[in-house]
């Protein structure tokens, strides 16, 4: 199988719609945008401060000044502008975000998500995250779909949660999966699994899309 | 109303007990210059307001891997793992606020207000022993406004009046604490005549800042 990681990251990049504004989290979700189609503009949100954020920079022209909110170097695109933490989070929660993507430890069937603290092992604070899933328009997990073998797709999170009922849509490398009221909705598979696989691997029970599509890997 | 100080005079009024607010995202727009010199003077038992707790071997960071700190609130200290260490040895006292609700705090704090009304945080521990208000149908919690005695911050140029400039993502939480606290720092990497900063390019005016200190570097 190619990588895992490509495979999810180009199928969310099929989500957003020219001139979207979107919010990458840290992780895979960053290699979101080496997917983004050629045919739409979509204008990345950095919540540290700016919109129309660019690719890593080579190493000469590196500024302290410019990172994204993992504090990797970034760089802006023509066009793009900077501002405060409460303008950004203006964006981020008042409705002018499109989309976040983001990691997971635990989403489950209702939309809940888990992703920012285990209790008694690692609790870094939630950051934007919280901000980032109440607000945004669409909300996507893109994660690999079990950690090691451990399942991640709940029927409901046991982890403290980041925000209640917020998703919308789950990427893996399996498939697709929308939150809908009545479950998770299987909407796409990988080829390379079959849905009896792709349900062992999850704890709530999926309901099939008809038709299933076939993920585009 | 002089406000250019050498850095000893402007960190003589950081004193024991006091809360802190410390510009700075991940250490980007952080005042380096003037933390050393908290470093150096020792001031103790502090309360800082910011929104990370850096790295350990920086600005913020330094401040709590010395022990400085009786208190912490902040969105994020995943990258300083003394933070995580002390929090759960109760060494050091650890509140952990979305960014987007800490940003709104300290707007707040600074424009008069008693708090801010949020839907971040909803259904997560954050909710826990807030109260809770619904308007036009949709709940939110309320978040108190947070004021420091002293907010240090950073910025790119000052004029000899305390006008701002800050540079592309090193703006962050910067504007905002400069209206939130008693006495205002700035540390600046240059300082140039009153008129050289256009006024509309003036990102925090001169009226919020008491003292204006040059960076080392």
């Amino acid at each position: 199988m190619s990588d895992i990681k490509a495979i999810i990251a180009k199928r969310v990049a099929q989500e957003f719609s020219d001139g979207n504004l979107v919010n990458l989290g840290i992780g895979l979700p960053t290699l979101v945008a080496n997917y983004i189609p050629e045919s739409i503009e979509v204008i990345l949100q950095s919540e540290n401060g700016f919109v129309g954020m660019g690719p890593a920079p080579e190493e000469s022209e590196i500024d302290p000044n410019l990172v994204n909110a993992g504090a990797m170097p970034v760089t802006t695109l023509p066009g793009a502008a900077f501002f405060d933490s409460a303008m950004s989070f203006a964006i981020i929660r008042g409705g002018h975000l499109d989309a976040t993507v983001l990691g997971a430890l635990q989403v489950d069937e209702k939309g809940n998500l888990a992703n920012w603290m285990i209790p008694g092992k690692k609790v870094p604070g939630m950051g934007g995250a919280m901000d980032l899933v109440t607000g945004a328009k669409k909300v996507i997990v893109a994660m690999t779909h079990t950690a090691k073998g451990s399942i991640k797709i709940m029927k409901e999170c046991t982890l403290p949660l980041t925000a209640a009922g917020q998703v919308d849509l789950i990427i893996t490398e399996m498939g697709v999966m929308r939150v809908t009221e009545k479950g998770l909705l299987l909407e796409e598979i990988n080829p390379e699994f079959t849905v009896e696989q792709v349900q062992e691997a999850t704890e709530a029970k999926l309901i099939v899309a008809e038709p299933l599509k076939v993920m585009e890997i | 109303m002089k406000k250019l100080m050498n850095i000893d005079e402007a960190a003589a009024h950081i004193k024991d007990g006091m809360t802190v607010m410390l510009g700075g995202f991940l250490g980007v727009g952080a005042p380096s210059t003037v933390i050393d010199k908290m470093i150096e003077n020792g001031v103790k038992d502090l309360t800082v307001i910011a929104n990370d707790t850096s790295f350990p071997d920086q600005n913020i960071g330094k401040l709590v891997v010395n022990k400085q700190v009786k208190k912490v609130i902040a969105s994020h200290i995943g990258t300083n793992p003394e933070t995580g260490r002390q929090m759960n040895e109760n060494e050091m006292e650890v509140i952990l606020v979305p960014q987007g609700t800490l940003a709104e705090q300290v707007r707040a704090g600074g424009a008069g207000l008693g708090g801010v009304l949020t839907p971040t945080g909803l259904g997560t521990v954050v909710e826990d022993g807030k109260q809770k208000v619904t308007i036009n149908g949709k709940v939110y919690l309320v978040e108190e406004a947070l004021k420091a005695d002293v907010a240090v911050i950073k910025a790119l140029k000052a004029d000899k009046k305390g006008n701002l400039v800050y540079d592309k993502a090193a703006r962050n939480f910067n504007p905002l604490m400069a209206m939130a606290a008693d006495l205002v720092i700035a540390e600046v990497d240059e300082i140039v005549e009153v008129g050289e900063i256009s006024p509309d390019m003036v990102m925090t005016p001169n009226i919020f800042v008491n003292i204006v200190v040059k960076g080392e570097k």
